[in-house]
């Protein structure tokens, strides 16, 4: 690949350009919120429920209140009634749903919930404090298991008068009964997976700084998305957006979990214009753990029906998510997604789905990476059930049914218009980096010895970029200052996706300027313009249009003012090297210094017409409803029988992420991605007890993976252009979404020879255990 | 910053503590039991040494003590009195520019949010000062104690494989990535 660094580099897109966010945070230069410390700053610590489910009688803040250092200590009927309004800008003031008090008010709904809020000069003190508030609870019977919620007698939002939170449903399966019943072979699941979370580095934090004399509000926050976190804030406090500033330098991960406010932030932008002083709440692990989030909990009755080639007739899905008791945002979308993706990437006439959301006396959920993944591991799993069932091999069972080139475009039977994706090219990509004939070869060879080795594919085909509400548009401004050195400002923000160094990149071959001449700011919406923030794998597409609008009002500028000065024809002007000049001849020219130094110092020197300066800023409005992204992952593994243990040995992704403006930002993306998918089917389990008391809280007990569980990973690509700009595509979540079906088939194809079918996450040891007594018994 | 309160479950008086941190000598009065790692964090304000988890698992808050990378978030202050502590923004050279393992990292995309990467700086460093020359599989294993979330590990082992073979090869010799 090509390395750059020099002047002179034409294109800066497409190369493995270091990154510029780097130098920072090696040397313990970065600025996390944890690590802001402002003047008077005070600190916070939430009181959290102990019961899943209890009634509040009183809370007792003597004896916190009397300790030294304890400046206040806040209950619900200090800060709740301070809400004015709280929505989030992409779900809308209109949507139905959950309430969510700042502070547990009559009645705490999961283990964690958030009861009062310690504010003392330090977090010892607060800590301290903390755990002398005397909460009276009266414990009642709670709704733990999600799958009987919608009978449970107990509500968990009594006010909504039901369990369900919401539903979403497509055509009717009765509607497919037909084509079941002519089928030459159907094929059911029931397929679950267990709760697992982001689990970013850095947990949750924020610092709210109020200045009493002006009212403004600076937010120091852990966040994709400053500009959401400005407009939530203005509105649950009734202060004008404009009086309020968020600044994110650098964030430790997100994954979802970061994209939108949750309730004990908004407890701090209450608390600290209360007290009138700087206060920060730092997240520590158990708290994220316990409250921030939960992910993926979820089961669905699936079928497929396949005619005598195993050519797809029909895929059906009946999904069942817990979004514990407050889910953030409102699941009911996300769900349907689950439904209407399911047919995925293949050849299907005809579908069905119906999506149901129950609330349950547990931490609510929350996004992550893939929000809607259920339905790839759902569907892989299930065409590898199929592939056993009907007796064919499970790559040529996908063969037979993935989407071909001439096909496209291709509405799904759920109105899903696929278009510019590449299904068939991955699946034969991946299949061929991985030497498929010569590992069955060896598995049946090793099977003799009594190895089981097993191979799992996945395909997937991802909506990207969301082209529609306050996701459809970013804007970037960039200045050219006098001295030709150029600033780009973004609304970004670095959470891990780069996005520093793709917009510089993106800016240098705009502009034709050396990389080593643009510098970006971002995560700060003080000089940023509104962008809904790194969710929805939009960032790259999104930027690339941002930057590409605003820079070419600079290259027309930049342009007419040599073609001015050179007494050349505009059309003859050429930009590269950070210099305007004839082309063919490059000695005929000014350098950008030269031509910047025009429009701010000599504007009488300006062509007529041209404004003065080199300013510009754009708003890029997203030209498709979604860009479409797929790829196929493939996982080979050995199961120690004996033991259980699963161990990954080879890991390989065909993706299509359109060109790559950084293959190793694309690399690194989707291999976080595949790690993250690769801890859920193996390692990661938020549990909790049958009373809903929660038996990971900390990372000894939910087991994230480490380098010696991850294998290398092997990466193809297939490049077929997005209708976005540069034809670029959003890759920051497929990864999370492809790797758990191509590991769950991995291990049930180890395990083939015993008869194990496999239908439920997590797969730790003990449950490969128990599948193989289960299968021996069973058999 | 020694609030040590009557009632602060601290235990007793502040404690005066001299420490070398970095190369610079720290003389400080504090609570018992405050960490190593807020400590430095917020009376040296070197906020390069994260939190990631505050029990031992997560790396994320590596230092060198006498030159044995340790948790910070496990050990009070008081335990480090007299001791040399070397923190991610004492591991490169007093110029400023990047050591090898750090740029290493920079080379390899060993980093994306860049949270865990101060203690993977300093747990490499160590590790390489002792075991120059690694195998895979003892690079992998001097990894697993540090937590990564964004990465899967892939830059990462790469970094430490070009720094090791960077210490280990002659002066001026270029390698392929």
């Amino acid at each position: 690949m090509t390395e750059v660094g020099s002047a002179g580099a034409t294109r800066y897109a497409g190369a493995r350009v270091h990154r510029v966010e780097d130098a920072r945070l090696l040397t313990g230069r970065g600025t996390f919120v944890d690590d802001v410390s402002l003047p008077g700053m005070l600190h916070a610590c939430f009181v959290r429920s102990p019961f899943a489910r209890a009634a509040v009688g009183g809370i007792d803040t003597a004896a916190a209140l009397a300790l030294a250092g304890v400046v206040a200590v806040l209950t619900a009927a200090d800060l709740n009634p301070g809400v004015h309004e709280q929505w989030h800008t992409s779900v809308g003031k209109d949507c139905p749903e959950t309430p969510r008090p700042p502070l547990a008010e009559d009645e705490v709904r999961f283990v964690g919930d958030p009861v009062a809020l310690v504010v003392a000069d330090s977090r010892y003190v607060a800590e301290d404090a903390a755990e002398l508030v005397e909460v009276y609870y009266e414990p009642l019977p709670a709704v733990v298991d999600y799958t009987t919620a919608e009978e449970a007698d107990v509500l968990v939002h009594a006010a909504h008068g039901s369990n369900v939170v919401g539903e979403l449903n497509g055509v009717p399966a009765d509607a497919l009964a037909e084509v079941y019943a002519g089928a030459a072979h159907v094929v059911r699941a029931t397929i679950s997976q267990q709760a697992y979370a982001p689990v970013p580095m850095e947990a949750r934090g924020i610092v709210v700084d109020y200045a009493p004399a002006s009212g403004d509000i600076t937010i120091y926050a852990a966040t994709q998305a400053p500009h959401e976190w400005r407009a939530f804030c203005s509105r649950l406090l009734g202060v004008p957006e404009h009086r309020i500033r968020v600044v994110m330098r650098d964030t430790g991960g997100g994954f979802g979990q970061k994209v939108l406010v949750l309730r004990e932030d908004m407890a701090i932008m209450l608390a600290g214009p209360k007290l009138g002083v700087p206060l920060k709440w730092a997240e520590d692990r158990r708290e994220n753990l316990l409250a921030a989030g939960k992910s993926r909990r979820e089961r669905a009755d699936v079928a497929m029906a396949f005619d005598a080639d195993g050519a797809i007739r029909a895929a059906s899905i009946d999904f069942l998510s817990d979004c514990g008791a407050y889910p953030t945002p409102w699941p009911v979308t996300s769900a349907a997604a689950v439904g209407a993706l399911f047919p995925g990437p293949y050849r299907v006439p005809a579908a069905s789905f119906a999506t149901k959301n129950v609330y349950t006396n547990t931490v609510g959920r929350t996004a992550y990476r893939g929000p809607w993944q259920f339905e790839t591991l759902a569907r892989e799993v299930l065409l590898d059930i199929a592939a056993r069932q009907i007796g064919i091999d499970p790559v040529e069972l996908r063969r037979r049914n993935v989407l071909r080139r001439d096909e496209l475009p291709f509405a799904n039977p759920n109105g899903m218009p696929y278009d510019a994706i590449s299904p068939a090219e991955t699946l034969e990509q991946a299949i061929e980096m991985l030497g498929y004939d010569d590992f069955r070869a060896r598995q049946a060879e090793l099977r003799r010895h009594g190895r089981y080795l097993g191979v799992g594919v996945s395909n997937y085909v991802e909506p990207s970029t969301p082209g529609y509400g306050s996701y459809a548009t970013e804007a970037a401004t960039i200045r050219i200052e006098p001295s030709g050195k150029v600033n780009v400002s973004i609304a970004g923000g670095s959470t891990g996706n780069s996005l520093e160094t793709t917009v510089v990149q993106l800016t240098a071959d705009a502009l034709g300027v050396d990389i080593g001449d643009v510098a970006t700011v971002q995560g700060d919406t003080a000089v940023t313009g509104f962008g809904a923030g790194a969710a929805g794998s939009r960032s790259g597409s999104m930027t690339a249009g941002a930057v590409g609008d605003t820079a070419a009002v600079l290259r027309e500028r930049i342009v007419a003012i040599a073609a001015h000065r050179l007494e050349a024809a505009p059309e003859d002007i050429e930009l590269a090297g950070s210099r305007a000049y004839v082309r063919g001849t490059p000695a005929v020219g000014l350098s950008l210094a030269e031509v910047s130094a025009l429009a701010y110092f000599d504007p009488a020197a300006l062509p007529p017409g041209v404004p003065p300066g080199l300013e510009a800023s754009a708003r890029y409005r997203a030209e498709a409803g979604i860009i479409w992204v797929n790829a196929t992952h493939v996982c080979t593994c050995e199961v120690d029988v004996g033991s259980g243990h699963v161990e990954l040995l080879r890991y390989i992704v065909s993706e299509d992420c359109g060109p790559m403006i950084n293959p190793s930002v694309v690399e690194g993306q989707i291999a976080g991605g595949v790690v993250q998918g690769i801890g859920g089917v193996l390692f990661e389990h938020l549990a909790v007890d049958d009373d809903g008391n929660p038996l990971a809280t900390t990372l000894m007990d939910y087991l994230v993976p480490t380098a010696t569980e991850v294998p290398e990973i092997e990466y193809g690509h297939v490049e077929t252009p997005s209708p976005g700009p540069g034809g670029y595509k959003g890759v920051g979540e497929g990864g999370a979404i492809g790797a758990p079906p191509a590991v769950v088939n991995a291990v049930a194809d180890a395990l083939a020879p015993f008869g194990v079918t496999i239908t439920t996450l997590p797969l730790g040891p003990s449950e490969v255990r128990a599948l193989l007594r289960g299968a021996v018994s069973g058999g | 910053m020694g609030e040590g309160s009557a009632l602060g479950g601290a235990g007793g008086a502040d404690v005066p503590v001299r420490l070398n941190v970095n190369g610079r000598g720290r003389r400080a009065l504090v609570e018992p039991r405050r960490t190593l790692a807020d400590f430095l964090r917020e009376e040296c304000r070197l906020t390069g040494t994260h939190l990631g988890c505050e029990h031992g698992v997560c790396g994320a808050c590596t230092v060198l003590l006498d030159g044995a990378a340790v948790r910070s978030c496990l050990m009070l202050a008081v335990q480090a009195d007299g001791c040399d502590v070397t923190t991610v923004e004492g591991i490169g050279p007093p110029d400023g520019s990047l050591g090898p393992v750090q740029q290493a990292f920079v080379d390899c995309h060993g980093l994306q949010c860049g949270f865990c990467t101060p203690g993977f700086v300093v747990s490499v460093t160590a590790f390489l000062r002792d075991n120059p020359d690694p195998s895979e599989a003892q690079i992998r294993d001097a990894l697993s104690g540090n937590l990564c979330r964004c990465t899967g590990y892939q830059g990462i082992v790469r970094a430490v494989r070009q720094a090791a073979s960077a210490a280990s090869r002659p002066a001026g010799v270029e390698e392929e990535p």
